[in-house]
């Protein structure tokens, strides 16, 4: 196994996203052609030069047809992707391995998620056993996370909470710079602590919306890159970590760690060349799907020490203008989750601050960037890294 | 054990007067279950007007059922006891869960009972917990079972502002019938009487009664006291010839009645109906006053057994040897000690689903397969875990590759909703769909070296916290698929 054989072999030449929100008005097809049409356009393409496709959605769609009916693809290789939470990241992932083999020169991969038309709040239930694992939901599985790690570090709850609550007005504030984020608002801490209780610790505030949104990166060897275009990033590394599962019933499990994510981490460092991730990644897009999620992420990637995500909140670290920008254009608490877009759009977020393109929330000068998308919960984490560096 | 022959067979169960001398068919354990959740009857003074209203009634959570109800009863009866060795299971209720379906099956598959027992509901009639256990003891007594697990259990709705609403109580009584127990019975006396003072028409919810004057008199006090009448000139014996007289009554007036008819003393002689404390139980009534007196009775010691609905039931017991109690044994007593008080009538027709409730648009609906809990019913009813037999640890859900060795396929079926726990985590879950909201969902580690997942029932959400001790109980979880499902929940130790 030769785990840097992927290295710079894969560019991204263009990006493209819909309107992420509650988008009452557009289907599934409509949001999947806007964010297609812009990464035609930013990649300077059109759709005859794509070799192949990849289309990542957890409850939108089956089948390749999920993009090649409104895209009107002419008879190339379609590929559905489904990973929980991380699915849009692996689509990617997917598609670049077969960019990498050289199979393909250039290909599209697309996330989408409609879930605002199911007619309640919150994700779809991903399993169905008659009698156990059903009736829960995905804020109660991460606080039961948040309350362990308190206990594990000695943190009351209220200090606890008031950590949560700066990364949800951190990616707030993130937020207002993306005009496309479902949020575009900054929130006051007190509010975000004062929020009606979702699943104790965690409140409304520390909970990422329910959103619609459809993200598309065009990918391509990177020898020819630079025949498309000037601003492309180049994929370093994937990291993707998938076992049993079953830590919410294994005693061993200590439950204020993400084992799965610190393994992730390490496969993409290694695939990439990382030796010290908390130096030598500008930026990074972690799945907040819950604050303590993010909080729990950064000591799992190797950002800070384990338990010290507290000192390094509280210290800044992780703010736009801090040492190490996380979720620079808002994340999934900002920018909102559709389930199969999140990774992509995560990418999308690299893509264009490695490119200089992020405008008044551009960070200055980055040259690697960490993507993580993670699906399941604590205990059946499913993270997938994406390491991505610039030209 | 001597077999009888059929003609031996034909004596005992014609004769009038068997005085104990028969000891081979009797009483060998006892349990009960009152549920946590209590009612003053002042809240429904106060929803109702009315004057005040003293004492209180047990009510049923809302995931509990007469199902849930007779396994706890049954549990309790059946600690220290093997399993195995019961080879029936008679299921008494007024208020089933199913019309048709046995309830008496799925206590037994809860129970982890073994599977070549023969399992029968008695239902319809508030007497159906004293036809179990007579017809329970007259097959014990006919060689035809040696063990039989005889539960009565009961959850009736009174319509809102009535006085079956006030009145009716929830809560579950077991006995275990055995041949070689240590209660016996002496005699017994029955009539049936055609009578339309208390009924329930299917698929209604709520019991209706007759003009009160008619089912006091002409019901329960004339057949009840016939019945006694015509049981002591037949056993030759005066009220005074018990120490304790277990009679079910409608109500607390009621029950004072025949108490001042045959001078049996309220206070020393007559059993506490418990009217203030539980309410009217039914079915489980008369069994659940019986296993009280069971508690407390000495050796030697007469106990008289009378029970009313549709006609009556007599049976006299004597008590050769005093019960000993598990150490873990429950009981009415210990049933009693451990309560929370609902707070409003608001709260109290969500419980009992006497108004359906907005689910809400926050959750998607619950699904089911009968297939599935099929399959996976040693999972689901009897809690099973697997136990490696490579490398000995236990696992739940039931896993075929051992999580800590990958052996796969070495295994064994480990029961373990016996066994205690610590809360390792918890979250007080709002967004979940629960009629009583939080959802407090638990890690639990259990005391075997082993974790389980799960809710939380019983509980006071401002009194959850790590370390906490638990165990299981059986409840039902949701309606999905048309049928009622059932699993094991987590519940701080009463």
């Amino acid at each position: 196994m030769q785990v840097d054989a992927i290295k710079d072999k894969v560019a991204i030449i263009g990006t493209g996203c819909s309107k992420f929100g509650e988008n009452w008005g557009m289907s599934a097809d409509d949001m999947i052609i806007d964010s297609v049409k812009e990464a035609y356009q930013d990649a300077g393409i059109e759709s005859d030069a794509i070799n192949a496709a990849w289309v990542s959605t957890v409850v939108s769609g089956y089948s390749g047809y999920t993009i090649s009916t409104p895209l009107k693809l002419p008879h190339i290789p379609v590929t559905r992707v489904e990973n929980l939470c991380a699915s849009g990241m692996d689509g990617l992932r997917n598609a670049a391995f077969a960019v990498a083999c050289g199979v393909y020169d250039i290909v599209l991969v697309v996330g989408v998620e409609k879930l605002k038309d199911s007619g309640y709040s919150g994700l779809p239930e991903f399993f169905f056993h008659p009698a156990y694992g059903q009736g829960y939901t995905a804020p109660g599985r991460w606080a039961l996370f948040a309350t362990k790690y308190f206990m594990t570090y000695g943190i009351k709850p209220e200090d606890g909470k008031r950590a949560l609550g700066k990364i949800s007005v951190k990616n707030h504030y993130n937020g207002t710079f993306s005009p496309k984020a479902h949020f575009q608002k900054e929130v006051d801490l007190e509010k975000v602590i004062n929020a009606p209780i979702i699943a104790s610790p965690l409140g409304l505030f520390d909970c990422c919306p329910t959103t619609d949104g459809a993200a598309a990166a065009i990918l391509c060897r990177a020898d020819l890159a630079s025949s498309f275009t000037d601003d492309y990033v180049l994929i370093k590394g994937f990291g993707l970590a998938v076992g049993p599962g079953l830590g919410k019933e294994d005693i061993d499990y200590q439950y204020d760690h993400l084992p799965e994510t610190e393994i992730a981490g390490k496969q993409a460092y290694e695939a990439a060349g990382i030796k010290d991730p908390r130096n030598e990644i500008s930026l990074a897009q972690v799945h907040d799907c819950f604050t303590i999620a993010e909080l729990a992420e950064y000591e799992a990637l190797g950002f800070c020490e384990k338990g010290a995500a507290l000192d390094e909140i509280e210290n800044g670290r992780f703010t736009l203008k801090g040492e190490q920008p996380v979720n620079s254009d808002g994340g999934l608490k900002s920018f909102g989750h559709p389930i199969g877009a999140t990774g992509i759009r995560m990418c999308i977020d690299l893509y264009t601050q490695l490119t200089g393109k992020a405008g008044p929330r551009q960070i200055k000068d980055p040259k690697i960037g960490l993507a993580m998308a993670q699906g399941g919960h604590p205990g059946m984490l499913l993270p997938i890294v994406t390491i991505l560096g610039a030209r | 054990m001597k077999q009888l022959s059929s003609a031996q067979i034909q004596v005992i169960s014609d004769s009038p007067l068997n005085k104990g001398e028969d000891s081979m068919s009797t009483i060998k354990s006892i349990g009960a279950y009152i549920p946590f959740h209590s009612l003053k009857l002042e809240v429904l003074a106060k929803a109702w007007g009315g004057g005040s209203q003293i004492g209180e009634k047990s009510v049923a959570n809302f995931d509990e059922d007469t199902i849930t109800m007779a396994l706890e009863a049954s549990r309790d009866c059946l600690k220290g006891i093997d399993k195995g060795s019961i080879d029936r299971l008679y299921f008494a209720s007024s208020s089933t869960p199913y019309n048709e379906k046995q309830s008496a099956s799925i206590v037994a598959a809860a129970l982890g009972l073994k599977k070549d027992i023969l399992t029968i509901d008695f239902t319809n009639s508030i007497r159906a917990g004293t036809n179990a256990l007579q017809v329970a003891i007259d097959t014990v007594r006919s060689g035809s079972a040696k063990n039989i697990l005889v539960t009565a259990s009961d959850c009736r709705l009174g319509a809102p502002g009535s006085d079956n609403e006030r009145i009716f109580g929830d809560g579950a009584a077991a006995l275990l019938v055995s041949n070689d127990g240590v209660i016996s019975l002496e005699d017994n006396y029955n009539h049936t009487n055609e009578i339309i003072d208390q009924w329930r028409v299917s698929n209604q919810p709520y019991v209706q009664s007759w003009e009160d004057r008619f089912v006091k008199t002409e019901g329960y006090q004339a057949n009840v006291k016939q019945a006694i009448t015509s049981f002591l000139k037949q056993n030759k014996s005066t009220s005074q010839d018990f120490n304790k007289v277990v009679i079910y009554a409608p109500d607390q007036r009621s029950h004072l009645g025949i108490c001042r008819t045959f001078k049996f003393d309220p206070k020393t002689q007559a059993q506490d109906p418990m009217f203030s404390r539980i309410g009217n139980t039914g079915v489980a009534s008369c069994l659940m006053m019986f296993v009280a007196a069971l508690e407390d009775a000495a050796t030697n010691d007469r106990i008289l057994l009378v029970n009313y609905g549709d006609g009556c039931d007599i049976l006299s017991f004597r008590v050769n040897n005093k019960l000993k109690l598990d150490k873990e044994y429950k009981g009415i007593k210990g049933n009693l000690e451990s309560k929370v008080y609902i707070s409003n009538y608001e709260q109290y027709i969500q419980m009992r689903k006497i108004i359906d409730m907005e689910g809400g648009r926050s959750r998607p609906p619950m699904v089911s397969s009968a297939v599935a809990v099929y399959r996976d019913r040693k999972m689901i009813y009897q809690l099973t875990a697997s136990k490696c037999t490579s490398c000995g640890r236990a696992f739940y859900p039931p896993q075929r590759i051992c999580l800590y060795c990958q052996a796969i396929d070495e295994y064994e079926d480990l029961m373990i909703s016996d066994k205690k726990g610590k809360v390792f985590t918890y979250c007080k879950d709002q967004l979940a769909g629960t009629v009583d909201p939080p959802l407090i969902v638990c890690v639990v580690n259990l005391e075997n070296n082993m974790r389980v997942f799960g809710q939380m029932t019983d509980r006071d959400p401002d009194k959850i916290e790590a370390d906490m001790e638990v165990d299981f109980t059986f409840r039902w979880i949701h309606g999905a698929g048309g049928f009622h499902n059932y699993f094991w929940k987590f519940r701080p130790l009463r």
